[in-house]
């Protein structure tokens, strides 16, 4: 699932169940409008900065660990399910059937589980979804993360008691649970998206054999143009969906630059007051609804999860506070006049986040990581193929600016990516060598 | 080879554009933008030009080393032109990309001024070509090995830290100047840079005869230091003022 959601400050929240917003005069309306587009391409590199920082901490995780753990550079013989030929074959048109075979299945497979999501999600099967992705981080976190530190072990000569890592890990994969799937810190929660994102990357890395990882990083592309920008694509019925219905994509498969659990902070009518964002205590109400995600109930959390202000606490503090006097209608009429806001400058920058797709991440890294795994030991390809990528994500970035839509991710970035990969491992690299050998500079 | 010597030669390649990045650049997010696009403005340009070299070398007789070594030379001299054209290419993307900043910003004018742009565009120029030519011999220098052991130089490392931090501040300086040249339609700057480029490319072929390169490349670094602090508004007086420790007199009246 790849997709850059539009950043969400030009949505002005729509009122869940149809109540009329209260009157304003269309020209507030209007600049309001033109204003939140100036703010928009204001804040355009800000928000481009804040997805080249993990971008680039993931791919300097993955670098670091294939420079140093031979383990994800090994060839095992061991094959994914999905990949079954094999590559060592006798003759280069024999490598290059296989590898498109391998692609072919990987694509067939990696469409038809989309399909099952997005119909999953259409036909609000949320629990199933929940539960496929709890596995699969709960795979990820505690299975995988568990190899890694054995290989890293294993590189570094450290001896360690099967005591200390039972505990490591499971306080690791507790952690990443909690974070991932319910609340925690924002900086935590993007820490471990960065995190499973490395280890998935390094898992295909290793496993996936070298044209098929390369065939399959180009048709991923095209079909992540063609899943979010046709009509019928599976990730635009998804994001649409979720648009009409006013909730988020789930918080497991998204990197978001801004708070993402508030919308368990839904306005259930019992003023629930967001818990502490970034050791703030402003009004509560304000900050929930740049996201504009949290006017309906939040469908992703069981109704009874009341985020933990139980019915005693609230009891307590309608005790000390007095009662609570908001309603839905209050709140929403607040929320819909920006202006009655504090005034409280980078907590507005915050809340106009930009979300990545965890998938973009994965298969970002999978593209450097095996750019210096592959390349003959050369740093430049690896350098090469990171500024590429990096230019590629501006780009989206910028079109997000002037689209305003959720736009595929993977495309341009994966095409540059490919393509200096390339052209610097075949071209660049003897020409580099050639002048380091003479010490001649350009 | 030590440790010593990797982080040693690191640190001398590196680290004034490091500092420059950490202190001048890592804070605005759009210096940071233009500051990646002129490292890929570089490659592109990197790129193209071995594309010309490797085809030259794949037509020709690849066991004859003098017609090898002279066909490097023509493709550098290439790249080296190459690189200008693409410096100029990106002044103007700049200037446009800059007039429609200034076009939608509340502020008045644009958000970052040309002399701004030139300074990052130079560094991002700078770093990428640095980092092209020192990172593969920085990460060699780790592993095992003797240097000089055929009679080559014993001083390859810290000559080649030396050369790159020397093109490194070169590329943030022929960046300022050139710039500013094109603002003031002043071609001649165009033409001086790039024989200045050229120049300092055939003082490196001088290599291993490094009293002879060495030198006179950081002499010119020096000279088009001075030229670039002149050309981008500084002064004597701004450096007396800056030595004496006195605020300017604008300061003081208010």
């Amino acid at each position: 699932v790849t997709e850059a959601p539009v950043p969400t400050q030009n949505q002005h929240p729509e009122p869940g169940n149809g109540q009329a917003p209260p009157q304003r005069t269309p020209q507030v309306v209007e600049s309001e409008e033109d204003e939140d587009e100036e703010l928009t391409l204001k804040y355009g590199a800000k928000h481009v900065i804040m997805l080249f920082v993990p971008v680039t901490l993931c791919m300097v995780v993955v670098v670091a660990t294939i420079k140093s753990v031979s383990f994800y550079t090994q060839n095992d013989g061991q094959r994914l399910i999905y990949t079954p030929f094999p590559e060592d074959t006798d003759t280069i048109g024999q490598r290059a059937l296989n590898s498109v075979l391998n692609a072919t299945i990987m694509i067939s497979v990696i469409i038809v589980m989309t399909m099952v999501l997005v119909l999953l999600y259409k036909y609000r099967c949320y629990r199933v979804i929940q539960g496929w992705l709890f596995l699969s981080s709960l795979l990820l976190l505690f299975f995988f993360s568990f190899i890694y530190l054995k290989e890293v072990f294993k590189t570094y000569n450290v001896a360690m008691d099967w005591i200390t890592l039972a505990v490591i890990v499971w306080n690791f994969g507790v952690v990443g649970m909690i974070c991932i799937h319910w609340k925690g810190p924002l900086r935590l929660q993007q820490a471990y998206l960065i995190m499973i994102s490395a280890l998935m990357a390094l898992v295909f890395i290793k496993y996936l054999p070298e044209w098929t990882a390369w065939l399959i990083l180009a048709v991923i592309s095209v079909y992540d143009l063609l899943a979010v920008l046709c009509p019928k694509g599976p990730l635009r019925i998804l994001v649409e969906t979720a648009q009409e219905r006013n909730e988020p994509i789930f918080p497991a498969l998204i990197y978001s630059s801004t708070m993402v659990w508030l919308v368990n902070m839904a306005d259930t009518g019992l003023g629930h007051r967001p818990m502490t964002r970034k050791n703030s205590t402003e009004a509560p109400i304000t900050q929930v609804e740049s996201q504009s995600l949290a006017l309906g109930p939040a469908p992703l959390s069981p109704p009874e999860d009341d985020g933990g202000f139980t019915p005693n606490w609230m009891g307590h503090q309608e005790h000390q506070l007095g009662p609570l006097q908001s309603t839905d209608e209050t709140r929403r009429e607040i929320q819909q006049l920006p202006s009655a806001r504090p005034p409280v400058m980078d907590d507005d920058d915050e809340e106009r986040g930009v979300k990545l797709g965890l998938g973009d991440f994965i298969f970002y890294s999978m593209l450097v990581g095996k750019a210096s795994a592959a390349a003959s030991g050369d740093w430049n390809t690896t350098l090469a193929s990171f500024v590429a990528i990096l230019i590629g994500l501006c780009l989206t970035l910028l079109l997000l600016a002037i689209f305003k839509k959720a736009l595929p991710a993977l495309p341009i970035s994966i095409f540059f990516g490919l393509v200096f990969y390339f052209a610097t491992d075949n071209l660049v690299r003897p020409f580099m060598d050639q002048l380091a050998l003479h010490q001649f500079y350009i | 080879m030590t440790a010593a010597v990797f982080f040693g030669c690191a640190f001398i390649a590196f680290g004034p554009a490091f500092s420059l990045f950490i202190f001048t650049i890592a804070k605005d997010p759009l210096r940071v933008i233009i500051l990646i696009a002129g490292a890929f403005f570089w490659l592109v340009s990197l790129l193209l030009s071995s594309l010309v070299w490797f085809i030259a070398t794949k037509a020709t007789n690849a066991q004859d080393l003098t017609l090898q070594k002279n066909l490097l030379i023509f493709g550098s001299i290439f790249s080296v032109i190459l690189q200008e054209v693409f410096r100029f290419g990106y002044y103007r993307l700049l200037r446009k990309a800059n007039e429609g900043l200034a076009a939608i910003s509340e502020e008045d004018g644009p958000p970052l001024s040309v002399r701004e742009m030139a300074y990052v565009a130079g560094l991002g120029f700078g770093i990428m070509s640095g980092a092209f030519s020192m990172i593969n011999t920085l990460s060699d220098s780790l592993g095992p090995g003797t240097v000089g052991m055929f009679g080559d130089s014993q001083y390859y490392f810290i000559t080649s830290a030396l050369m790159t931090l020397a093109l490194t501040m070169l590329h943030t300086f022929w960046g300022v100047v050139f710039f500013e040249g094109c603002e003031r339609k002043r071609w001649w700057v165009i033409a001086v840079v790039l024989c200045v480029h050229l120049m300092v490319f055939s003082l490196s072929l001088l290599n291993p005869f490094y009293v002879g390169s060495i030198l006179p490349v950081y002499a010119i670094m020096l000279l088009m230091a001075v030229w670039a602090f002149f050309s981008s508004g500084g002064s004597l007086h701004n450096i007396t003022l800056l030595w004496t420790c006195r605020k300017s007199n604008a300061e003081t009246s208010s």
